[in-house]
């Protein structure tokens, strides 16, 4: 069986690459996509945990499960509020987006 | 499985049934039928308010994931009264040309909110908490991006839902490391198996820094004051407030039960992030000519002293907070309600220079503006001060002096900074001041009830006290 901690280091990579390209990206959907990267590798931070360490119950799972279905309704409505920014300027980059500056 | 168990839950099965009420006089009414859709939403909430005004014991559902005490109860019906006078705000802006055929889906969305915040108060397990927390954040994005065709609205939905689910992603991170060294997600469980050890440690701050995104704590600001501005006035105020306190509350519940064991650890981060919350937010707000902006720089130093309360960690310090939240949401949305009348009628006026001279023609807003302003500042006789020393009491209580005495230095500028408006409103001299407003009565009925709030809760002890006795039985 792999051990454990190669999962770990695989999820804690994926949620350090989400973090820097949440940060760094200035296109609206490049970083939606790195926020999913971190979304991610909390998911599989609960089932490598579930499965190693608490075999007996299912609480990292069911966790796991929730936790994909409440992103994939952020991110509808994350997209859908992206495309009404491109509907509005024709545009999805950053830079764009500072109309309210002082 | 005992499915009565829902009727347990009265604050959430009351509110879906009003939801659901809603929903289909939305669904199958047009035309002339739909007048009385705002005045039958109001009148549900008031129902809602006053079925669940009195708070019942301690309750544990569903093996534990829903657990109800009587402050939470109590804290419940604070937030519900926020709504109302939110609701009661939004008739003006709903009834505009652009918005009148998606009043259903504002109430829908408002509601779902509240629905979303009384989950997470009353969760007992971290799913119930993560679900409640994004049920109250989801349909607040679409909140802030309601006006379709005004790029600022888009943009602040946009800055929002990204803030938001990078804090959730954060959060979850947390809670994933304090599963894989518990074992557990029940709140009741979590504390026998804390041993402080680095990475619960580790887990801790990251929870911590998804919930300061909710309650917009210093480092984790940014979004703020995009996501004031840019969103519609009426959800700007109820972002400000409802989904502020309700989010405290739950910081303060979540620290205090679950995290007690390592005070210790909880303390100092809290210690910084206060004094840089307070401080930082109002030397921001001093140099905004925005009056929404200004308002979002001032909730976040309002949050800084919300928060405040938690260092307490105590009985005292759930009642501050409480009562805090109550008190801000009188006066918070007594000056966003004026803004926003002052916003509809004269076709977007919201800077500061707008309102010199204010007081030649609409004597009656400047008056509660000037209150509003005087409470959140904590001028004496209004009830700002009374929340603002009550949440001093409390810190001052846990050995916190020199953070205490900061807060003290802070509110002196923030007097500076609200006084400002109040200059512009009397003093400075404008050849065209904004014309005399006629307000709808919803509106003044909401202006009524927080000037009341103002005036009323501070000197009348009877609130303070029942929440004090509600937080001693439920701590």
């Amino acid at each position: 069986m792999v051990p454990m901690e190669y999962y770990l280091v695989v999820s804690t990579i994926m949620m350090f690459v989400g973090m820097y390209g949440f940060f760094t990206r200035r296109n609206l959907l490049a970083m939606l996509i790195s926020v999913e990267l971190i979304l991610n590798s909390v998911d599989i931070n609960f089932v490598v945990f579930n499965r190693y360490l608490f075999p007996e119950q299912l609480e990292g799972f069911f966790f796991a499960m929730f936790a994909i279905g409440v992103s994939a309704a952020e991110t509808a409505v994350a997209i859908a509020i992206i495309i009404n920014i491109y509907r509005n300027i024709r545009n999805i980059q950053v830079k764009n987006l500072n109309e309210m500056k002082n | 499985m005992n499915y009565f168990q829902f009727l347990d839950m009265i604050p959430e099965v009351s509110l879906i049934a009003i939801i659901m009420v809603l929903f289909l006089y939305d669904l199958f009414t047009e035309g002339k039928s739909r007048r009385y859709f705002q005045l039958t939403a109001c009148i549900l909430l008031g129902i809602h308010l006053i079925v669940n005004i009195q708070p019942d014991g301690y309750t544990q559902l569903f093996g534990g994931m829903y657990q109800s005490s009587p402050i939470a109860h109590a804290m419940k019906s604070i937030l519900t009264l926020g709504t109302l006078i939110v609701v009661l705000q939004a008739n003006n802006w709903l009834r505009r040309g652009d918005t009148r055929h998606k009043q259903g889906e504002f109430y829908m969305l408002l509601l779902s909110t509240l629905l979303g915040m009384f989950f997470m108060i009353s969760a007992g397990h971290f799913l119930m908490f993560f679900i409640g927390l994004e049920l109250a954040s989801v349909p607040m994005a679409c909140l802030v991006a309601f006006d379709k065709y005004k790029q600022h609205s888009a943009e602040a939905g946009a800055k929002y839902i990204l803030s938001a689910l990078f804090s959730s992603g954060l959060m979850l991170y947390g809670i994933s490391f304090i599963y894989g060294t518990i074992g557990t997600l029940y709140f009741r469980d979590i504390p026998a198996g804390l041993t402080g050890s680095p990475l619960q440690i580790m887990s801790l701050v990251f929870f911590f820094a998804g919930l300061g995104f909710k309650i917009s704590l210093v480092p984790f600001h940014l979004w703020t004051a995009d996501a004031y501005q840019g969103a519609p006035t009426t959800v700007t105020s109820y972002l400000s407030v409802i989904s502020k306190g309700s989010a405290v509350f739950v910081l303060m519940m979540v620290l205090v039960k679950v995290f007690g064991a390592m005070m210790e650890q909880w303390h100092p981060m809290l210690y910084i992030v206060i004094i840089a919350t307070i401080t930082i937010g109002n030397l921001f707000a001093i140099r905004q000519q925005n009056l929404k902006r200004f308002m979002a720089f001032s909730s976040i130093s309002q949050a800084g002293y919300i928060v405040l309360a938690v260092m307490g960690g105590n009985a005292i310090g759930m009642t501050s907070l409480a009562f805090y939240v109550l008190v801000y949401i009188a006066a918070n949305l007594a000056a966003f309600g004026v803004i926003n009348i002052i916003e509809q009628k004269s076709r977007g006026k919201v800077d500061i220079e707008d309102y010199n001279g204010l007081y030649q023609t609409n004597p009656k807003l400047c008056f509660i503006m000037t209150l509003a302003l005087f409470s959140l500042a904590g001028i004496p006789p209004f009830a700002g001060f009374f929340s603002k020393f009550f949440v001093f009491v409390s810190a001052f209580n846990g050995g916190n002096f020199w953070l205490v005495f900061i807060a003290l230095l802070n509110t002196v500028i923030s007097l500076f900074y609200y006084l400002k408006i109040v200059k512009a409103m009397y003093i400075l001299p404008n050849d065209a001041p904004i014309a005399t407003i006629k307000s709808d009565s919803y509106t003044r009925l909401s202006l009524v009830i927080c000037t009341a709030g103002i005036l009323g809760f501070g000197i009348f002890s009877a609130i303070y006290e029942s929440l004090y006795y509600f937080s001693i039985v439920s701590l």
